[in-house]
């Protein structure tokens, strides 16, 4: 259960969401994840731990990766976000995906698309991380499957790829 | 012609493409029309009898849809195997969270302070809060005893050889409770209308378990409940019985509102309210001769079940096969014990009991080592299971099994003997002390002794007009990759393309009982029972004139339309038959105990710093025999995963309780490892083979759990020389002792500094 805005004062914001223009009502203090996934049905967004340490729901709000258990929907007016659904069409995304899939970088899959909206956030400033960079730019995301390691490799690889192109 | 085989590649995770887009549907992703919210009332205390229960006076509680236990039509239980635990306390509760109302309403915001305005009055009673308690007896909070189960396991005349022994070695080790922390959280949606009866989608292990409990619960016939598996967020034993309960209550609130009702639990709830590891304690007693021959030993091993017996009795039946390690004992006396206290339940958790038995184990080996007088490698050598010797249980290792093949590789692999003695060396002036320690055990494939007999496992592979096949089990993908495994074997059985071969979500009403998706059981039971129903579509087809061997893919698809057509569905199936030479007696726990063993010898390597006394794990090699890897890459993570969440039990994971309650209840304060916090940790596979496994596989999901932690803390021990035997094994241990020591360093050497 979430902190319970009450059903007081709900008002409309404004933000951009995946490149669309959207309004919705929401009492101020809504979180953002709960707007993404309930009003806006982006349910690739997932919840973890509603307190900002597992980074499953890592979304971009104007370019910065956040956890959306964390931001207030009243904070997000007029930002630009971006969840997993809007990122199809980035350059980094198809060679991340693969990545993933052929290194086993996914496992039971509620933390990825947090992983991979990270593993963007990394390459977009460090296109050939070391293995250091890598697990600092993963160290807000938590994933009990896995070990790390073949996600590691993932972005790796994902890194390894488009240098080659 | 070359043969190109499915099984032993690494193809891509059936599900995969959906997961990395986020198209992957988990239950909290879906939403019924109507839907209401549920959440559940709990004790707030940790043993008592309820007085009375007030709904206080500022909600609007005919907003509400409430219920208790008299609103339950069958009977008060999580059906599993004693039927002890309520579903919702009547009149006493057991544990602190206990649940006692549900609430249900269309606002999942109003919620919260709906649960907070019902006052429970209770009049207290003492409880019983850890193993030695329980074990005094002086409150009984369970049956007659405060004891769930025991087991005794005895092999040769252990009381005849203490005499002869050149030493004994006696060794206490504890582990504590741990949390699954799988990253989504329990929840379940459920349906019901009085045609169709109960629909529950949710995120779960064992769909035949939440079944059997529902039919129990709600006193509906089979065909009445419905249990669906939606995608699941990671389980790892925390999906196995839990999921049963939180069904049972969003069952009851859907069928006294007649409108589908959704319950999922935020992390606060999922980690105080269900299941964890079980804390053990463990004592040996060992015979050892002056070369460091293990002569007989006896073993005490007891684990905390909680308030209600669940599932305690099965993992303390794991844990008491596993007491005795990969060694050979002449003789043994194994006694063992679930005991009750006032915490919720412990429950099942990857390993399952052996985690605990063999951090014992190992620990103890390294202490009989240093009694003796030779080294940790030495001491194991010496005492190896080998082919024909008998394990405790007196099951004879039929497998070729090579662990001195075993031990010496992974000790090339880790460079163990010259970092061994550079760390001797370099300790002795750092304040960065390093170590190397070494593990060896095994994990048991499969149900317990005569449980695959009982389980009977059924799964079916069919073939449709298309050509196309689809595997029906109800062994659920949780992200260990059932779904790949399964249609691998299938696709390999069928000599079709991975693609050509689908896995049907499970759904009780489709797909047929192949069991739970436990106990390492999935690659090698029920992989076993796929391949066989898939080789029947291919003998149905064949056995006709529309095919013959060495199809074409396409061929196989035309021959299939022409059959279904001419003769209706394709359909295999296959139901478990127990091998011939598996014999076990429940009675005597003598005999085989599982069909296959994995093995396993693993190696640490850490730092101990005496400036913060934190341990880090440097570098990690863990070297397995696991039979066939029927999927290099996912086999691989599922041993890095397991390595990991046994590295946060040895280190990190601290369940910090308070009077039966877990306090440290969120992400923030219990610590799981993040991706700054591991070594490379080294995957290394032998492949021996098991003629009881699909192609030769045998179980691998539990397997990493087992060894990391006494591989860990034995490396702890060679940097520090701190025996240390409880875990987890936290930074305030290791300066309660070691911090006088070190201080004492700190200060003279600062005095010869300024001399």
């Amino acid at each position: 259960m979430n902190p319970p805005p009450e059903k007081t004062a709900k008002y409309e914001v404004s933000f951009t969401v995946n490149g669309e223009a959207k309004k919705v009502l929401a009492h101020p203090m809504e979180r953002l994840l709960d707007v993404l996934r309930n009003d806006l049905g982006l349910t690739g967004t997932k919840e973890g731990c509603g307190e900002g340490e597992c980074g499953s729901c890592c979304v971009l709000l104007d370019g910065m990766l956040v956890n959306s258990c964390l931001i207030p929907v009243a904070q997000a007016n007029g930002v630009s976000v971006v969840t997993i659904e809007g990122m199809s069409a980035h350059n980094l995304m198809k060679p991340l995906q693969e990545a993933f899939l052929q290194c086993g970088g996914a496992q039971c899959g509620i933390c990825t698309p947090g992983m991979i909206l990270a593993a963007v956030h990394l390459l977009e400033k460090k296109p050939e991380p070391a293995l250091a960079d890598i697990q600092e730019g993963l160290a807000g995301n938590l994933c009990r499957c896995t070990g790390y390691m073949q996600i590691f490799e993932a972005i790796a690889h994902a890194a390894r790829q488009r240098a080659a192109q | 012609m070359t043969v190109h085989h499915i099984v032993g590649a690494s193809v891509p995770r059936k599900e995969g493409w959906d997961k990395v887009t986020g198209a992957a549907r988990y239950v909290d992703d879906m939403v019924l029309p109507g839907m209401l919210y549920g959440a559940t009332v709990r004790s707030t205390i940790a043993r008592g009898k309820i007085r009375k229960i007030t709904f206080g006076p500022d909600v609007a509680w005919n907003e509400y849809v409430v219920v208790s236990a008299r609103d339950i039509p069958g009977k008060n239980c999580i059906a599993l195997i004693l039927d002890d635990q309520p579903c919702l306390a009547s009149d006493s509760v057991n544990h602190p969270e206990e649940p006692i109302l549900l609430l249900a309403h269309p606002d999942r915001h109003k919620l919260r302070k709906a649960v907070d305005a019902v006052a429970i009055e209770y009049e207290p009673l003492p409880p019983v809060h850890t193993i030695e308690d329980s074990e005094r007896k002086s409150t009984i909070i369970w049956g007659a005893d405060n004891t769930f189960k025991t087991f005794l396991v005895e092999k040769g005349d252990v009381d005849s050889v203490w005499k002869e022994a050149a030493h004994v070695v006696e060794g206490e080790y504890f582990t504590g409770a741990q949390e699954q922390l799988y990253i989504e959280n329990n929840g379940v949606i459920a349906a019901y209308d009085a045609g169709h009866g109960v629909t529950v989608w949710g995120s779960l292990q064992c769909p035949y378990y939440v079944h059997k409990a529902l039919m129990t619960l709600l006193a509906l016939p089979e065909e009445k409940v419905r249990v669906v598996q939606m995608e699941t967020g990671g389980a790892f034993g925390g999906k196995e019985e839990y999921p049963s309960m939180i069904a049972g209550h969003a069952a009851l609130l859907a069928m006294k509102s007649g409108r589908p009702v959704k319950i999922i639990y935020d992390r606060t709830e999922d980690m105080v309210a269900t299941t964890k590891r079980h804390p053990s304690r463990t004592r040996h007693r060992t015979a050892v001769s002056k070369e460091g021959k293990i002569l007989g030993g006896k073993i005490e091993f007891t684990i905390d079940g909680g308030a209600y017996a669940t599932l305690s009795s099965v993992v303390l039946s794991r844990g008491t096969i596993h007491a005795g390690g990969p060694y050979y004992w002449p003789s043994v006396r194994i006694r063992t014990k679930a005991v009750a206290t006032n915490t919720p339940p412990h429950g099942a958790f990857r390993g399952f009991g052996a985690p605990q038995s063999l951090f014992a184990m190992e620990r103890h080996m390294d202490r009989i080592a240093q009694v003796v007088g030779i080294s940790p490698i030495e001491v194991r050598r010496r005492n190896f299971l080998k082919p024909g010797q008998t394990t405790t249980t007196q099951q004879v290792i039929r497998e070729q099994i090579d662990l001195n093949h075993l031990l010496d590789r992974a000790l090339e692999l880790s460079d163990y003997a010259a970092k061994k003695k550079r760390f001797a060396e370099e300790n002795k002036t750092a304040t960065r002390k390093k170590g190397i320690g070494i593990a060896a055990f095994l994990h048991g494939a499969g149900f317990t002794g005569s449980g695959e007999r009982y389980l009977n496992s059924l799964v079916a592979v069919e073939a449709t007009a298309d050509g196309n096949v689809r595997v029906l089990v109800s062994s659920a993908e949780f992200g260990q990759g059932t779904n790949t495994v399964l249609c691998q074997i299938a696709a390999e059985a069928l000599g079709l393309p991975y693609e050509s071969v689908a896995i049907a979500q499970p759904d009780t009403t489709v797909v047929p009982n192949s069991g739970p998706t436990v106990a390492s059981r999935t690659a090698m039971i029920v992989g076993k029972l796929v391949q066989s129903a898939a080789q029947g579509i291919r003998q149905t087809v064949t056995k006709t004139e529309l095919l013959s061997d060495g199809y074409t893919p396409q061929q196989f698809s035309d021959a299939c339309r022409e059959y279904t057509a001419t003769h209706g569905a394709l359909k295999s199936l296959a139901r478990y038959e127990a091998p011939a030479d598996v014999f076990w007696d429940d009675e005597k726990y003598r005999g085989e105990a599982y069909a296959a063993f994995a093995w396993a010898v693993y190696v640490a390597e850490v730092t101990v710093d005496l400036t913060t006394y934190g341990v880090t794990v440097d570098d990690f090699v863990a070297l397995q025999e696991v039979g066939k890897v029927i999927n290099p890459v996912l086999a691989a993570g599922q041993i890095t995963g397991g390595v990991a969440q046994a590295i946060g039990f040895a280190l990190y994971e601290k369940v910090v309780w308070q009077n039966g309650r877990m306090m440290n209840n969120q992400m923030t304060n219990y610590i799981m490892p993040t991706s700054v916090d591991l070594p490379p940790i080294r995957v290394f596979f032998e492949e021996l083979g098991n003629v009881h496994g699909a192609h030769g596989a045998k179980g691998i999901g539990e397997l990493p759990m087992d060894g990391p932690a006494p591989a860990i803390v034995n490396a702890v021990e060679d940097a520090t020389g701190v025996p240390f035997c409880s875990i987890p094994l936290l930074p305030e241990e290791l300066l309660d002792a070691l911090g006088s020591e070190s201080l004492e360093q700190d200060v003279s050497s600062l005095a010869r500094g300024s001399a």
